[in-house]
């Protein structure tokens, strides 16, 4: 291989996908001249087309925080927040955002992230969430809260009573807030429009990670996918550009689909696909591309994850309604993944290995996040059972890098690879046995 | 042509190395210290390995005689036992070599370097025919497995009866030399040194008195009268056949390697297997109906689940503590000055288990001073030590999914009787009376078992490609 190996190879819609990030941030920069409002919020459950409806720009902490992470400024942040007197125990995201904060609020562009107007805490099933923005309420004395109180799935489904509570908490305190904020009359029928947009990329987001059900499969549903979901669980919802960005990924997926392409990975494309995993958990951000390459050097390709489902499950059939826009977006809160209850994970995952023919089910299970890591090993025992595929189990962290452990992780994937390349070489002597 | 398939351990605390046959049947084991560096370690276990082959196929040449006269078992038992002695004495000549060569380096002054060599040189006649007694007559025990650990046994042993200023300077020279003489690997030359062996044992049967002492058993002296005039009679007969065996070429045609040291085996990628898998392998191939491995190495341990045909479908593992593995035990044996092998037998002596909180090797260090300090008695905190060491195996294991039917225990701790025993108690107390445990006495080696089995089975075979198929 060339020299220019460390270089990413960069499709279109990535080129795409970063202007759009950049003139966002770029945006956020200018709002004390343009006097646009800015609404901190987070990716579960958001109301990003609401708060767009409004004129007003979203910023999303965790966000911010996994781009510190890629960008190698996690370390030192965490420190500050440390410093500060944040127990090693506390959710990284939270320590890396405050610490960013402390170092004057740099985005990931290099520019400055404005001050919010409004906090809107829109999803309540991680705590933490919550204990985050009593903090940043903290640092910027004043601020308005919005508070959205999200119904968990305890017992497996969205019933009519938990709607009309959401859309209650919407029209009552949600709504009035922004209207205040803003200085704008809530448009309804502005946000109807813009939820046609949603569905319309929410149609192409769910035909994108489908395409990995074909062997080879043309795309990474978790390395790649990650950047995948970029557009649709953040600012760009309900916008044109999110509409044209799903459109070209679509059409370079479905091209490499017809030429029997594999995943694009760092180093070029994937040559060959040796096994097929689905995966539970986010992935570690400080050393991604480390992280990365021990599964595509093992030929390893994630087809299905749980992950690129935090910000809405729409391949089990929701999608923004408009002709129900609070009430969509009410559904919408509570239906994404963290918000489901075991049972009703553990049923996603094992119909995820089952339709995307996978050889084996892996957790990352990560220090920082207890929405995601309560219940895994549980998960992780159910589906060895119900599915009979080899179960792997890693552990790692978000933004800490101190929590990432190469060589431990490293052995345990290598093992991992083994047990299922042993499995199939077993697995056809004993076939040829019976034959 | 016999095929042969070797398997090769390289465990942090020892390696070990496991010849098979085409039926999947150990015809030998080796095994080492790994203070050498890894592929010298693995090389001397291999070695072993092969030399215990050779003796495993004569006890199956003979095994008709074997049958109609046990006592041709014992004769080779104890060949193999005066062979190793043999060893033994040429890796000590090159100890002699370095504590010769260190005493000339670190002593300037001529008349120092003189009498530290007079010193080493009565030391040397002092041990050597203990040992050599030892080698004879099968007493080494458990305790003494390595070179280094038989050797530092006696010479410390010499040194203490020696007056107080000589410890330090003794001890620096050994300290400095050991690690020389334990890493070289030594080609020995097998038909000589059986030779040789044979002929020491035809000494020591000669030596057996003929006549019955008034302090013996009758049935003893009987049976050691047998054996001296039956080790004349088949002596010839073993002489034709060792002949044969020293002239057999070993045709090792797979390996694997496996363990800590894989990656830096001398090994194409596709004969490294991973530790799990080899574990979970060997105890499978062992104990057939086996689902639940628990493997305590000496830095890690791990809670496998296979399944029928043995591959793992689950693993949990223990690689960031070292409280809860051999690490641990040898830690404590150095911090209470006995031998790593006491402390179980020990430890079986508690009555009563104190209660250990430490979860850090390091800082148990302290705690058992605090509680030898408050007036615990040494076996109670031992029992207290191992039986904390098997609540964190148990963790690690509900971990993984449980214990299921059967249950084989594995690895280098699986030795220790104390490990056993809280080990069983637990598992009954947890997972029912019904659970059916297994303990091999080859635990050590089912790492290397499952690699070897690997690399039977792994010949030839290339990986099934998928071929492209649309949704």
């Amino acid at each position: 291989m060339s020299n220019k190996a460390t270089e990413a190879i960069k499709e279109k819609s990535m080129v795409i996908q970063k202007d759009m990030l950049a003139n966002l941030f770029h945006e956020l920069s200018k709002t004390k001249e343009t006097g646009k409002k800015v609404v901190y919020t987070f990716v579960p459950g958001n109301l990003t087309e609401l708060i767009l409806s409004f004129d007003m720009l979203p910023v999303y902490p965790e966000i911010n925080a996994l781009q510190s992470g890629m960008r190698k400024k996690s370390a030192s942040y965490i420190r500050d927040a440390e410093k500060l007197g944040f127990s090693e125990d506390v959710c990284t995201y939270v320590k890396c955002d405050i610490g960013m904060m402390l170092n004057g609020n740099i985005g990931p562009t290099g520019e400055k992230l404005p001050a919010p107007d409004l906090l809107l805490l829109s999803y309540t099933g991680c705590f933490t969430f919550m204990k985050w923005f009593e903090n940043l309420e903290r640092l910027y004395p004043g601020v308005p809260v919005a508070m959205l109180h999200t119904p968990y799935q305890e017992d497996g489904n969205i019933t009519p009573e938990q709607v009309e509570y959401m859309v209650k908490q919407l029209k009552e305190d949600v709504i009035p807030k922004m209207e205040k904020v803003s200085g704008k009359r809530f448009d309804m029928e502005r946000l109807a429009k813009m939820m046609v947009n949603s569905a319309k990329a929410e149609d192409l987001l769910v035909k994108i990670l489908e395409t990995a059900k074909n062997k080879p499969s043309p795309i990474d549903a978790y390395f790649a996918g990650v950047y995948y979901i970029g557009p649709i669980f953040t600012a760009f919802r309900g916008t044109d550009e999110a509409v044209e960005y799903y459109k070209e990924l679509y059409a370079e997926v479905t091209e490499r689909l017809k030429q029997g392409l594999g995943p694009v990975t760092p180093e070029g494309e994937l040559k060959e696909e040796k096994f097929r995993l689905v995966v539970e958990g986010p992935p570690n951000w400080t050393n991604f591309r480390e992280f990365w390459k021990i599964f595509y050097d093992a030929g390893a390709v994630i087809v299905a994850s749980s992950y690129t489902k935090v910000g809405g499950v729409y391949d089990l059939g929701f999608r923004h309604n408009p002709e129900e826009p609070l009430e969509s977006l009410s559904k919408y809160c509570m239906g994404c993944y963290t918000n489901m209850n075991l049972p009703q994970r553990v049923k996603l995952l094992a119909d995820y290995v089952k339709e995307y023919k996978a050889d084996g089910f892996l957790i990352n299970s990560i220090k920082s996040c207890n929405s995601f890591s309560a219940g895994q090993l549980m998960i992780m025992r159910e589906i060895e059972q119900r599915m009979e595929v080899p179960v792997g189990f890693i552990e790692s962290d978000l933004v800490d890098p101190r929590y990432f452990s190469y060589a431990n992780i490293k052995n345990r994937l290598e093992s991992y690879f083994q047990m299922l390349e042993q499995r199939k070489i077993i697995m056809a002597q004993e076939a040829e046995k019976v034959m | 042509m016999n095929k042969y398939y070797l398997g090769v351990d390289l465990g942090s605390t020892t390696s070990k190395a496991v010849i098979i046959n085409e039926q999947d049947e150990i015809i030998g084991r080796g095994i080492t210290n790994t203070r050498a560096n890894y592929s010298v370690a693995a090389d001397i276990a291999k070695d072993e390995a092969i030399y215990n082959a050779r003796f495993s196929i004569l006890k199956k040449k003979l095994e008709a005689e074997i049958k109609s006269n046990p006592a041709y078992s014992k004769y080779i038992n104890d060949l193999e036992s005066v062979f190793q002695y043999e060893q033994f004495k040429i890796r000590l000549d090159k100890l002699g070599e370095e504590l010769l060569k260190t005493c000339y380096t670190f002593f300037k002054d001529a008349a120092v370097q003189e009498k530290m060599i007079q010193h080493l040189r009565n030391i040397r006649k002092a041990f050597k025919p203990v040992i050599k007694h030892e080698y004879l007559y099968n007493n080494l025990g458990a305790k003494n497995q390595f070179f280094r650990d038989i050797v530092s046994e006696k010479y410390n042993d010499e040194v203490n009866k020696l007056e107080m200023s000589l410890f330090e300077p003794l001890m620096t020279v050994w300290d400095k030399s050991i690690s020389p003489a334990e890493n070289q690997l030594i080609t020995f030359n097998f038909k000589e040194l059986v030779e040789k062996a044979m002929d020491e044992l035809r000494e020591k049967y000669k030596n057996i008195p003929d006549e019955v002492m008034e302090n013996t058993s009758v049935n003893f002296d009987a049976e050691l009268n047998l054996l001296k005039g039956n080790f004349e009679k088949v002596y010839e007969t073993l002489r034709v056949h060792i002949d044969e065996i020293a002239g057999l070429e070993f045709n090792i045609t797979n390996m694997t390697g496996t363990g800590y040291g894989r990656a830096l085996l001398p090994f194409p990628q596709e004969c490294i297997r991973s530790e799990i898998l080899c574990h979970a392998f060997g105890a499978h191939a062992v104990f057939p109906d086996t689902r639940t491995v628990l493997d305590i190495g000496g830095q890690d341990t791990k809670a496998i689940q296979v399944d029928r045909y043995g591959l793992v479908t689950s693993f949990q593992m223990n690689d960031r503590c070292a409280a809860g593995c051999g690490r641990y035990l040898g830690y404590i044996a150095d911090e209470m000055s006995i031998s790593l092998n006491e402390l179980g037998p020990m430890a079986l002596k508690a009555e009563k288990e104190v209660n250990i909180c430490s979860t850090c090797t390091v800082f148990a260090g302290a705690e058992l001073r605090e509680l030898t300090n408050l007036g615990e008695k040494r076996e109670d905190i031992l029992g207290g030590l191992h039986k904390a060491i098997i609540m964190r195996a148990m963790s690690l294991l509900a971990r993984s999914g449980g214990v299921f039917n059967e249950f084989t225990f594995t690895g280098g701790v699986a030795r220790n009787p104390a490990v056993i025993k809280y080990l069983s108690e637990l598992v009954k107390e947890n997972y029912g009376d019904q659970i059916k445990i297994n303990i091999h006495i080859d635990s050590i080696f089912m790492g290397a078992l499952g690699g070897a089995m690997f690399a039977r089975r792994n010949m030839n075979l290339s990986l099934p490609t998928g071929k492209a198929e649309t949704a």
